[in-house]
C-alpha cells in the first residue's frame, strides 16, 4: 500500500510501469499547489480548471511515451508544463480578444495604467529568459562585451580597459554579437515580442 | 463578550482544489491511453 512516504520519483517509476494507482497518488499530492499557481495568473476557475487538465493531459502523454527523464524534480517539471500553458492561454487570448457585448460604456477601454498586467508580465520573463538563454550561445568574447553593456550597462572604454583590447574592438564584438543574436533568432523561429 | 460578525475565514486550502470530475476524467484518460511501439515509432491508442 502506498502512502504518503512513498516517493514522487518512486510513484512515477511504478506508473510508467503501469501502476495507475501511482498517478492518482501524484495528482492528489501535488493538485492544490498546481492549481492554485495556476489560478494565481489567470484568476478564473474555469481557465484554471482547463489549463490544470491540459497539464496533466500532458503528463500522462509524456511518461507513457517514456519522454520523462527522471531526475527527482517532477513537480517542478509539472509546474513548468503549467506555466507554459499558462503562457499560451494569454497569447492565444491575445491574438483573438473577447468581444464585450454589454453594449455598455466601459471606462476601461480607454483607461488604462502603464503598469505591465500580470498576461504581460509572463509574456516579459518569457521573452527575457529567451535572450538570456540566446546570449549563452554566443562566443565568449561576444558575450562578455554584450553583458557588461547591456545587463552591466558599462561604457565602451569600461568594457575596452577591463577586457584589455581597444575600444574598436569592443566595439566589434558589440556588433557581431548582435548579428549572430539575430541570426539565431531567425534560426530558431523565436519571436521576441510582448 | 462582544460578539465578532465579520464572516468566517475560509477554510484552509478551500477552493484551490480542481473539481473530482477532472481528476477522474484525467485517471480515466490514463487508463484508456496506451502507447505502442512499432519499428521505432511511438503510437498513441485511446481505448474506451
Amino acid at each position: 500500500m502506498k502512502d504518503v512516504l512513498t516517493s514522487d520519483a518512486t510513484l512515477v517509476r511504478d506508473y510508467i510501469k503501469g501502476d495507475e494507482a501511482s498517478l492518482s497518488l501524484l495528482i492528489s499530492r501535488h493538485q492544490q499547489r498546481i492549481y492554485s499557481f495556476v489560478y494565481s495568473k489567470v484568476y478564473d476557475k474555469d481557465i484554471t480548471e482547463d489549463i490544470f487538465q491540459d497539464t496533466f493531459i500532458k503528463v500522462i502523454r509524456t511518461l507513457k511515451r517514456g519522454g520523462y527523464n527522471e531526475e527527482g524534480k517532477f513537480l517542478p517539471w509539472v509546474m513548468r508544463i503549467a506555466h507554459n500553458l499558462v503562457i499560451d492561454h494569454f497569447r492565444k487570448n491575445k491574438r483573438m480578444p473577447k468581444f464585450d457585448n454589454s453594449g455598455d460604456f466601459n471606462i476601461f477601454s480607454v483607461l488604462s495604467d502603464g503598469d505591465l498586467n500580470a498576461e504581460k508580465q509572463i509574456i516579459k520573463e518569457q521573452v527575457e529568459t529567451d535572450v538570456r538563454r540566446l546570449i549563452e550561445e554566443l562566443p565568449d568574447d561576444q558575450k562578455d562585451v554584450l553583458v557588461m553593456r547591456i545587463y552591466k550597462d558599462m561604457s565602451f572604454k569600461e568594457i575596452a580597459l577591463k577586457t584589455d583590447v581597444s575600444i574598436n574592438t569592443a566595439l566589434g564584438r558589440m556588433r557581431y554579437a548582435l548579428i549572430n543574436l539575430r541570426k539565431l533568432i531567425d534560426k530558431h523561429n523565436i519571436i521576441l515580442t510582448n | 463578550m462582544a460578539h465578532i460578525y465579520s464572516k468566517k475565514k475560509t477554510q484552509q486550502g478551500e477552493g484551490n482544489y480542481p473539481k473530482k470530475e477532472t481528476i477522474q476524467f484525467l485517471l480515466n484518460y490514463s487508463q484508456a491511453l496506451s502507447v505502442i511501439n512499432y519499428k521505432g515509432e511511438k503510437f498513441e491508442v485511446l481505448l474506451n
